[in-house]
């Protein structure tokens, strides 16, 4: 490693630093941005490592970001690469353009550093902007480190341009935003090699002027929107593809889902984003003395990997969800998604499914959280029929 | 003081232009739409991309598959204009087609009022583009309701005769002056060469340039369609609609003289105006009559600003 830093081919990155890093290394051209705590310092390392870049680009500093998605889709329907980074508020603004986006379809990448919603104000992590927009039409990709921000950028436009479906990266707001760890840096020619310049299949073009979004009348819309439907559930078989080249070539892969220590399990909890990593070592501390106890983070949200879930979770006696995020008046929304997704399963006996919302606003998830969600799990036989909302 | 005066004698020149737009779109009867928008394509020709967020324009270009724009057409959300036409004009740069024109086509409601916003940025920006709007005073798309563009005592649906609008109109060109963008400019329909020769110092010049066209609607004004070209001729005789330029948001340039008429001469044959007493006419009048002033006062203004300077 110490080689790789000297020699460039590693930095010490944070979250957001890599999230920049990912979007120069796929050689974006059009970048329209609004700064956002806990986003700015992507968007402030983006403006100075441009001005590297040796590839024509032009950045935007818009008035809202609002206006940042706006012109992402007019450059991205001019036929160019187009990127932005965002969170919560502003994610909340962008809502109706994330509808165009994908509607468009339009292979945009966009980074959100997760942070709550206010009021009251909030800075801090959970998933409620993100997961607010589920029903936009974006992949969704929930990362656990800096490193998979990067990878996940470069793999996100690797997905988008294939499928036409807008990507959205998703990271913890500080824990991983502004935490620094040492991030490879993908070879640049390698990448070149696997994410070639975007070849659209339509663009605004004046040799064949054509009309795009007009007025879509009843007999043609729900057709359109059926292929966006299909669209997004190709995506996830593009993803499992691009992440095995990744392993090919970088010795890294991340999975749409990630096990660990599932095999014999009695209890599994399911994670997503930071918690994901501290909850290995929970896992770690809890095999020592004997529990069988396992962990699956999932990463792909949108589309929700179904089979997967079944194949993993199908068997297992006990399912704790863990959700950093509420769906008010329903239950943590990782919970929901997995409870249907079993539901549609052929296995007879499917898992007991315990809630937990914990970690709002930024509350710190420690080693002792997670334990006391497992403890809470292994105490009952039956779940409580409410999610429980862990101090 | 120096004014350009309009002098009404058959141009010619004017028919030796190639269409761009196609027949078959879906205006209303008398909708000034397409005959504006045909005349700027005369002008600036087939490499334009149009950028039209939801106004009218969005439905009478035509729906799926069908367009009469015959260049590249991009729709987009209501208030997004400005800021993805800036976002095209991005992606031909990184392309190296700068010689392409791109153009946001834009209602009034698009722009005085929800589109504001990324229209101020992108005009703060000066962006690379030709902003035109066609302003038809109210939302006429969603069935005539009030926005910031309608005039004083308009009837609309949201604004009944009962309570008519009393507010002012928002003064577009003096916002966007104020943003000292390189070209800003007034059209009438009733003047197509000076129209013509709009586009084609918008076209030669590079930032953001603005066209605020006035746009007739018999629909929603509630006249008869035979009225459309008249509208707009009463609307600059009567100073209601002067024809002006503003270069670089500084110097300002009168078109065409007004020849004074009184506005009761424009407002009697709209319906949207049939409920106005005579004292409301005095009111519009005198609203009129000072905001000519100041218009002449600014171009007064330039022309000695521009004499000290020589």
């Amino acid at each position: 490693m110490e080689q790789a830093l000297r020699e460039e081919k590693a930095l010490l990155l944070s979250g957001n630093q890599a999230a920049a890093y990912g979007a120069y290394l796929s050689r974006v051209q059009v970048i329209a941005a609004y700064p956002i705590t806990p986003q700015t310092t992507i968007i402030e390392t983006l403006a100075d490592i441009m001005t590297k870049a040796d590839w024509k680009h032009k950045f935007i500093n818009v008035e809202s970001e609002h206006s940042a998605m706006a012109c992402c889709i007019g450059a991205s329907m001019g036929g160019v690469r187009a990127y932005t980074a965002t969170s919560a508020q502003g994610l909340a603004l962008m809502h109706e353009l994330l509808h165009w986006a994908s509607g468009a379809r339009l292979p945009i990448v966009l980074v959100n550093v997760n942070r709550a919603m206010a009021p009251g104000w909030s800075i801090w992590s959970d998933q409620n902007d993100s997961l607010s927009q589920r029903d936009t039409g974006w992949i969704q990709l929930y990362c656990e480190s800096p490193q998979e921000v990067l990878d996940t950028v470069i793999q996100g436009f690797m997905v988008a341009e294939k499928v036409n479906v807008p990507v959205m990266v998703v990271e913890d707001a500080f824990i991983l935003s502004h935490t620094s760890e040492v991030v490879e840096l993908p070879d640049q020619a390698v990448i070149d090699r696997m994410l070639p310049p975007r070849a659209p299949a339509f663009r605004l073009d004046m040799e064949q002027p054509a009309a795009f979004g007009g007025l879509l009348g009843p007999e043609y819309y729900q057709e359109v929107r059926a292929k966006l439907h299909k669209a997004m559930e190709e995506a996830g078989r593009v993803l499992v593809n691009v992440d095995a080249l990744w392993q090919k070539n970088f010795g890294r892969s991340y999975g749409i889902v990630e096990p660990y220590r599932c095999e014999d399990a009695d209890l599994v909890l399911v994670t997503s984003g930071a918690i994901s990593s501290t909850s290995k070592i929970v896992i770690d501390q809890l095999r020592r003395q004997g529990r069988k106890i396992g962990r699956l983070k999932i990463k792909l949200f949108r589309p929700f990997p179904f089979q997967e879930i079944q194949r993993l979770l199908g068997d297992v006696p006990k399912v704790a969800i863990i959700d950093r995020n509420c769906s008010y008046g329903h239950h943590g929304i990782f919970f929901q998604e997995i409870k249907s997704a079993l539901y549609g399963s052929k296995k007879g006996d499917r898992p007991k499914l315990y809630g937990y919302i914990l970690g709002l606003g930024g509350r710190d998830v420690t080693i002792n959280t997670l334990r006391q969600v497992i403890d809470l799990t292994s105490e009952r036989d039956e779940p409580d029929p409410e999610t429980i909302w862990v101090k | 003081m120096a004014l350009t005066t309009f002098t009404p004698k058959p141009n010619f020149d004017l028919l030796k232009v190639e269409d761009v737009s196609s027949p078959g779109h879906l205006a209303c009867p008398g909708c000034g739409i397409m005959p504006a928008y045909r005349t700027a394509l005369q002008v600036l020709g087939k490499n334009t991309i149009i950028v039209a967020p939801a106004c009218c324009f969005a439905v009478v270009d035509g729906p799926f598959p069908y367009s009469a724009a015959g260049v590249p057409f991009m729709h987009c959300a209501f208030e997004t204009a400005a800021a993805s036409a800036a976002g095209v004009r991005a992606a031909l740069e990184v392309l190296g087609r700068d010689d392409t024109n791109v153009v946001a086509w834009a209602g009034d409601g698009g722009t005085f009022d929800i589109g504001l916003q990324a229209l101020s940025a992108s005009a703060e920006r000066n962006e690379d583009m030709i902003y035109v709007c066609y302003d038809n005073e109210a939302y006429m798309n969603t069935g005539i309701q009030r926005s910031s563009a309608t005039p004083r005592m308009a009837w609309t649906t949201t604004t009944p005769q009962q309570a008519p609008k009393i507010e002012y109109k928002k003064d577009l060109g003096g916002i966007m002056a104020a943003h000292r963008i390189p070209y800003f400019a007034t059209a009438s329909l009733a003047h197509p060469e000076d129209m013509m020769a709009k586009f084609r110092k918008a076209k030669e010049l590079r930032g953001f340039r603005m066209i605020h066209y006035f746009c007739p609607c018999p629909t929603g004004w509630k006249t008869d369609a035979r009225y459309m070209v008249k509208l707009d001729r009463l609307a600059v005789q009567t100073k209601v609609f002067p024809l002006y330029e503003v270069f670089g948001g500084r110097r300002y340039v009168l078109n065409v003289a007004s020849e004074g008429l009184p506005v009761s001469e424009y407002l009697k044959i709209q319906g949207r105006f049939s409920h106005l007493q005579p004292e409301d006419i005095k009111l519009i009048q005198q609203e009129v009559n000072d905001n000519y002033e100041e218009l002449l006062a600014k171009v007064d203004h330039s022309n000695r600003q521009r004499s000290n300077d020589t």
